[in-house]
C-alpha cells in the first residue's frame, strides 16, 4: 500500500507528461486527479493503521554501494510519516481539484499537472525516506518542481528569473545540508537512520576539527542540517526566494509555499530529533532563527499590496513558529502547527485565487473592495482561514480555530522552555501574533470590506520607488509594474461586479476549511496532549530532560492569555484603519516614510544580497569569461597561436619580393656565410 | 724568370683595372669592350702559364663568340640607361661589404694554401709534346662523358636559344616544301572550259 | 721575385670579388649583370689552370675547358631569353618583374 501512495504521483506525472499531448487535457487532468485522490484515501487509512501502532519499513531495492556507503530505496512509515503523507496528499489532491478550475484558460494544463503530480512523488518520497540520501533526492526533487512550477509561465522574464532565484537560494542551503550529510557518514559510518539514530548518543562530546577550531560535532552536524533547512523553508537570511516564488500559479503557491515544500525543513529537523535533541546549541539556534523570521516576516507582511506577497509572508513567519516549536524540544508543536497551517494557508491560498479570478487576473489589492457583496462564498471561506491564521478562540482552553490551538501551544512552549533563546523565540512569536491579526484582517478588510476603488488612490500615486520591486534584474515588465500581473485591462475591470468561482474551485475550498476550523481541537490530545506518547512512539525523540509538552501545560494564564490579546490589538489597529478612517494608513506611512520604505522594501534584503554575492558572482564570472576563457586560453591557444603565425607569416613574406634580383643576393649571401662558417667554424678542423 | 714575372705584372693590373670598368664603365659598349679587354689579359695570363691551347680558346670562343655576342645584343635593344644606372648606389654599402668579405676570406685561403714557394713555374716538360696535344690524349680518354655532355649542353644551349627568340613574321614569304610535295591535283588545278578566242 | 701559386689565387680573387660587386652594384641592368657573372667564371679559371700549371695535373685545364663551354651556353641562353623579354616589354627594365611578389 505505501508504495501505492508513492508511486502513483509518479504514474500521474509519466501520463500527463509523457502522453499529454496524446490522451488530450480532460484526460491528463482527471488522470493525475483520479491518482491523487486515490492516494489521499490511502493515507488517511494508513495514517489511521499507523496511529493504531503500525509502523512499516517497505524495502524497494538497493540504490548504490560505493565502499562502505550503503544507500536503498526503502520506505520507513511511522507516525510522523504517516501525518506527513496526510498533509501531503490532502492537500495536493484539493489542489489538483481546483486546478481544474484555475488553470481551465491555460493552453498547457497537461504540464502543469504532470509537474503538480510529479512535485508530489518527490514530496512523498522525502517524507518517506529511510536514510539521508534518499531525503536528499526527494529535496532536490521538490526543489526542481518547484522550479519547473515558479516558471510555469515561462514566457514571462520575471517567472523565470524567480524560478532560478527560488533554485539558487536553495541550493546554498542543500550545501550546507550535503557538508551536514557528509559529516553524518563521517562520524557514524552510515547513512541510514537506523543506524545514524542508533549510533546519535556515542557521539555526545566528540569534537571535530574544522578549519582550525574544534566543534561539537553533533552541534556542527545539525547545524548543516539545519542550514538545508532554512534554505528549504525560507527562514531569515534565505528567505529572499519566497515572495518571489508567487510568479507562480496560486495553486502553485498554495501547494508548495505553504502547505508542503516549505514544510519539508520542519520535517527534516523532527524526523532527526534523535541529533537535534543532543545538541542544545543546535537548537537554540534553531528557535532563534525561528523567532527572527516570524517577526521579520511579519512586519514586511504589513505593508505588502499584493494579495499573494502578503499570504507568501505570512507563511514565511509560520514557518518562524514551527521552528521556534521545534527548537525547544517540542518537535510535535512544530508537526502538529504545520499540519494545521497547511489547513488555512492553502486555504487561504485557494481563496487568493479565487478573488484574483473573480478580479480577472488582478493582484494588487488596492484595485479591490467591497468583495463581500460579489463573491460571498469566497468571502466566507477567507474568513474562516483568517480566523484560523490569527488565532481565534477561547483561551485558557483548547477550543478554537486550528491555528489558535497549534500556534498558542508553541507559544506557551517558548515561554515554559529554560533553554538559551527560548524567551526570545517566545518575544518573537507573542509580537508577531499581532502582527499576523495585523496584516491578516488588513488583507480581509481592503479586499472584503468598503467600496472598490477605496484604494485606487494610492494605486495611481504609488511611484515606482515605493513598491517593492527589488529584483536583482531589472525588471522588464512594461507598465510600470504596480504588480506583477498587472494589466492594463485589470483597472478598466475594475468597475464589473466579480463573478463567484465555479463549484470545483470552491468545493476544494470548503474542504479545507473545514480542516481549518476543526484539525485543531481534534487533534490536539494525539499531537500535544495526554496521547503524545502512544501516538509518536519512536518517531520523535525526546532526550531525558525534555518535558516541555508537561511544562507548558502549566505556564501562567497570563501568558495563554497573550497571544489572544495581541490578536485583539492588532484586529483593533487594523479596524480602525482600514474601515473607519481609510486616510490613516497614507498618513502613518507619510509620517514615516523612511520605516515603510524600509518594510515595503523586505528591510532590502535584495539589494544586500544583489551587492554581496550576486554582483561579485557576476564579475569573477565576467573576468574568468573575458578574461581568463577569452584573454588567456583563448590568447594563448587558438587565437594566439593563429595570430603569431599571420605574425611569422606576414614577416616571411616580405622575403618574397618577386625580385629575382633579390632573390640572387640572397643566394649570395647564403654562400658568403656558409664559406664564412666553414672556415672559422666548420665541420672538421 | 723575370720575364715571367714582368709579363704576370703586365697582364694583371690590366686585367684587374678592365674589371673594374666593365663594371664603373658608363657606356655598355665600353662595358663589353673592357669585358674583352680583360679576356684578352686573362688569355696572356695563361699562356704564361703554359695553357696555349686554352688562350686561344678563350680568345677564339669567349671573345670572338660569346663578347661579340653581347655587342650585338647591346646594340639590338633600346635601352634607357641612364635609367639603369639609377640603382646603383642602392645597395653600395651591402655590396662592398659581401664583397670585401668574400674577397679576404679568399685572400686568407690563397695565402695560407701557398704550397712551398717555387720560383717558377715548372720547365715545359721533357717530351715536346704540345699542351694541346697533352689536352687532347686526356680530353678523349679520361674525361670522354664529360666531353659528350658538354657538346649535349651546347646542343641544348643552341635549341633553347632558337626556340625563345625564333618567331615567324607574318607576311613573310617562305618555303615550306612539306606542303608543296603534298600538293594533289585536286587542289592545285581547276580546269576551265575555255571558247576559242575568248581568254579566261 | 718569383710568381708563384699564390700571387694568382690571389689576382683570382680580386676578380671574383670585382664580378660579385659588380652583379650587386648593378643589378637594374641587366647586361652587366651577366657580364659580371662571365668575369666571374674567368676567375675560377684562371683558378683552375694555376693550380694545373703548379701541380702538373691537367685535370685543371680540362675542367676550365669544360667551364668555358658552359659558360658559353649560359651566356647565349641569358641573351636570349633577354631578348625575348625585350621583345615582350619592349625595355629590359627588369625591375618591375615582380610577379612572383609573396
Amino acid at each position: 500500500m505505501y508504495e501505492l501512495i508513492v508511486f502513483l504521483p509518479l504514474l500521474g506525472f509519466l501520463i500527463a507528461g509523457v502522453f499529454g499531448p496524446w490522451i488530450g487535457v480532460r484526460a491528463s487532468e482527471y488522470a493525475t486527479t483520479g491518482l491523487l485522490g486515490v492516494c489521499f484515501v490511502l493515507s488517511w487509512i494508513a495514517f489511521v493503521m499507523v496511529a493504531g501502532g503500525a509502523d512499516a519499513h517497505v524495502v524497494i531495492g538497493n540504490w548504490f554501494t560505493s565502499g562502505k556507503v550503503v544507500a536503498t530505496w526503502a520506505l520507513r512509515v511511522d507516525t510522523l510519516t504517516a501525518v506527513m503523507l496526510v498533509v501531503v496528499t490532502t492537500v495536493s489532491f484539493v489542489v489538483h481539484v481546483y486546478s481544474i478550475g484555475y488553470m481551465s484558460e491555460d493552453p498547457s494544463r497537461p504540464r502543469f499537472f504532470a509537474y503538480l503530480s510529479l512535485f508530489t512523488f518527490a514530496m512523498l518520497m522525502l517524507v518517506t525516506a529511510d536514510n539521508l540520501v534518499q531525503l536528499f533526492f526527494g529535496w532536490e526533487g521538490v526543489g526542481l518542481a518547484s522550479y519547473l512550477l515558479i516558471g510555469f509561465w515561462y514566457e514571462r522574464p520575471t517567472a523565470n528569473a524567480a524560478a532560478i532565484k527560488a533554485f539558487v537560494v536553495n541550493r546554498v542551503g542543500d550545501f550546507g545540508f550535503s557538508l551536514g550529510i557528509f559529516l553524518t557518514f563521517y562520524l557514524t559510518g552510515s547513512i541510514a537512520f537506523d543506524q545514524v539514530f542508533a549510533a546519535a548518543p556515542g557521539l555526545v562530546g566528540k569534537t571535530v576539527h574544522f578549519i582550525g577550531f574544534n566543534w561539537d560535532a553533533l552541534t556542527l552536524t545539525c547545524l548543516l542540517l539545519f542550514m538545508g533547512a532554512m534554505g528549504k523553508s525560507a527562514q531569515f537570511l534565505l528567505h529572499t526566494w519566497l515572495p518571489d516564488a508567487m510568479e507562480g500559479p496560486t495553486p502553485v503557491s498554495a501547494l508548495i509555499h505553504a502547505a508542503t515544500m516549505v514544510t519539508a525543513g520542519v520535517f527534516m529537523v523532527a524526523r532527526l530529533s534523535p541529533l537535534f535533541e543532543l545538541s542544545p546549541a543546535a537548537l537554540t539556534v534553531v528557535t532563534v532563527v525561528g523567532g527572527t523570521t516570524a517577526f521579520f516576516a511579519a512586519t514586511v507582511g504589513l505593508v505588502q499590496n499584493d494579495i499573494k506577497k502578503v499570504i507568501a509572508y505570512s507563511t514565511c513567519s509560520q514557518l518562524g513558529y514551527m521552528f521556534v516549536g521545534l527548537g525547544v524540544g517540542g518537535y510535535s508543536l512544530g508537526i502538529f502547527h504545520l499540519f494545521t497551517h497547511a489547513f488555512f494557508k492553502a486555504l487561504l491560498f485557494l481563496g487568493a485565487g479565487s478573488v484574483i479570478t473573480a478580479m480577472h487576473h488582478e493582484q494588487d489589492m488596492r484595485a479591490m473592495g467591497g468583495l463581500r457583496r460579489e463573491i460571498p462564498f469566497t468571502f466566507w471561506m477567507m474568513m474562516i482561514g483568517t480566523l484560523s491564521l490569527t488565532g481565534v478562540g477561547i483561551p485558557l482552553t483548547s477550543l478554537g480555530f486550528a491555528g489558535f490551538v497549534s500556534k498558542d501551544a508553541i507559544i506557551e512552549a517558548a515561554f515554559a522552555s529554560h533553554r538559551y533563546g527560548a524567551f526570545y523565540g517566545f518575544l518573537c512569536t507573542d509580537i508577531a501574533a499581532a502582527l499576523t491579526a495585523f496584516y491578516s484582517w488588513r488583507l480581509m478588510f481592503m479586499t472584503f470590506f468598503g467600496q472598490r476603488g477605496d484604494w485606487a488612490a494610492s494605486l495611481q500615486r504609488s511611484g515606482h520607488e515605493q513598491d517593492g520591486h527589488a529584483h536583482n534584474e531589472p525588471d522588464p515588465s512594461g507598465p510600470g509594474g504596480h504588480s506583477h500581473t498587472h494589466t492594463p485591462e485589470a483597472h478598466a475591470h475594475a468597475g464589473h461586479p466579480a463573478k463567484e468561482s465555479p463549484p470545483v474551485m470552491l468545493v476544494p475550498l470548503a474542504v479545507l476549511a473545514l480542516g481549518a476550523t476543526f484539525a485543531g481541537t481534534a487533534f490536539r490530545y494525539l499531537f500535544i496532549g495526554g496521547g503524545f506518547g502512544s501516538f509518536w512512539r519512536q518517531s520523535l525523540f525526546l532526550g531525558t530532560g525534555n518535558h516541555i509538552l508537561e511544562e507548558m501545560e502549566h505556564v501562567s494564564g497570563f501568558v495563554s492569555l497573550s497571544p489572544s490579546l495581541f490578536m485583539l490589538g492588532g484586529l483593533l489597529v487594523a479596524c480602525y484603519m482600514y474601515l473607519v478612517d481609510r486616510t490613516a494608513p497614507q498618513r502613518l506611512a507619510a509620517e514615516f516614510p523612511a520605516l515603510y520604505r524600509f518594510l515595503l522594501n523586505k528591510w532590502y534584503f535584495d539589494e544586500l544580497y544583489d551587492f554581496l554575492f550576486v554582483r561579485p558572482a557576476f564579475a569573477i564570472g565576467r573576468l574568468f569569461w573575458k578574461g581568463g576563457d577569452g584573454a588567456v586560453i583563448d590568447g594563448f591557444g587558438p587565437d594566439g597561436v593563429s595570430a603569431r603565425v599571420l605574425d611569422v607569416a606576414r614577416g616571411a613574406v616580405k622575403l618574397q619580393t618577386g625580385y629575382v634580383y633579390h632573390y640572387a643576393f640572397a643566394m649570395l649571401l647564403g654562400a658568403a656565410a656558409l664559406t664564412t662558417w666553414y672556415l672559422f667554424g666548420g665541420v672538421t678542423r | 724568370m723575370q720575364a715571367n714575372a714582368l709579363f704576370f705584372w703586365i697582364f694583371a693590373p690590366i686585367l684587374v683595372a678592365s674589371a673594374f670598368a666593365v663594371i664603373f664603365a658608363r657606356n655598355p659598349v665600353h662595358s663589353v669592350l673592357f669585358l674583352i679587354l680583360s679576356f684578352v689579359c686573362a688569355a696572356g695570363l695563361f699562356l704564361l702559364m703554359g695553357a696555349e691551347f686554352l688562350a686561344m680558346i678563350l680568345i677564339i670562343v669567349y671573345v670572338g663568340a660569346v663578347a661579340v655576342l653581347f655587342l650585338f645584343i647591346v646594340m639590338l635593344l633600346d635601352v634607357d640607361f641612364a635609367r639603369l644606372r639609377q640603382g646603383f648606389v642602392q645597395y653600395l654599402p651591402q655590396g662592398l661589404l659581401i664583397a670585401l668579405v668574400v674577397a679576404i676570406e679568399l685572400i686568407y685561403v690563397a695565402s695560407g694554401l701557398g704550397p712551398s714557394p717555387r720560383a717558377a713555374p715548372p720547365a715545359t716538360p721533357v717530351t715536346a709534346i704540345s699542351n694541346t696535344a697533352a689536352l687532347g690524349e686526356v680530353l678523349y680518354t679520361r674525361y670522354f662523358y664529360f666531353f659528350q655532355t658538354a657538346g649535349m649542353i651546347l646542343l641544348t644551349a643552341m635549341i633553347g636559344a632558337i626556340v625563345l627568340t625564333l618567331h615567324h613574321k607574318p607576311g613573310v614569304k617562305r618555303q615550306d616544301v612539306g606542303a608543296q610535295v603534298a600538293r594533289n591535283p585536286e587542289t592545285a588545278v581547276e580546269v576551265r572550259k575555255v571558247a576559242s578566242r575568248a581568254g579566261i | 721575385m718569383g710568381v708563384d701559386l699564390t700571387h694568382y689565387l690571389t689576382l683570382a680573387a680580386i676578380v671574383f670579388t670585382i664580378g660579385v660587386a659588380g652583379i650587386i652594384l648593378n643589378h637594374k641592368n641587366i647586361i652587366i649583370i651577366l657580364m659580371s657573372v662571365e668575369l666571374i667564371l674567368l676567375s675560377v679559371n684562371i683558378n683552375l689552370v694555376a693550380f694545373s700549371t703548379f701541380s702538373g695535373d691537367l685535370t685543371g685545364q680540362a675542367f676550365a675547358l669544360f667551364i668555358l663551354t658552359v659558360a658559353a651556353a649560359e651566356s647565349a641562353i641569358g641573351l636570349a631569353i633577354l631578348v625575348a623579354y625585350y621583345r615582350n616589354r619592349g625595355s629590359i627594365a627588369v625591375e618591375d618583374i615582380n610577379s612572383l611578389k609573396g
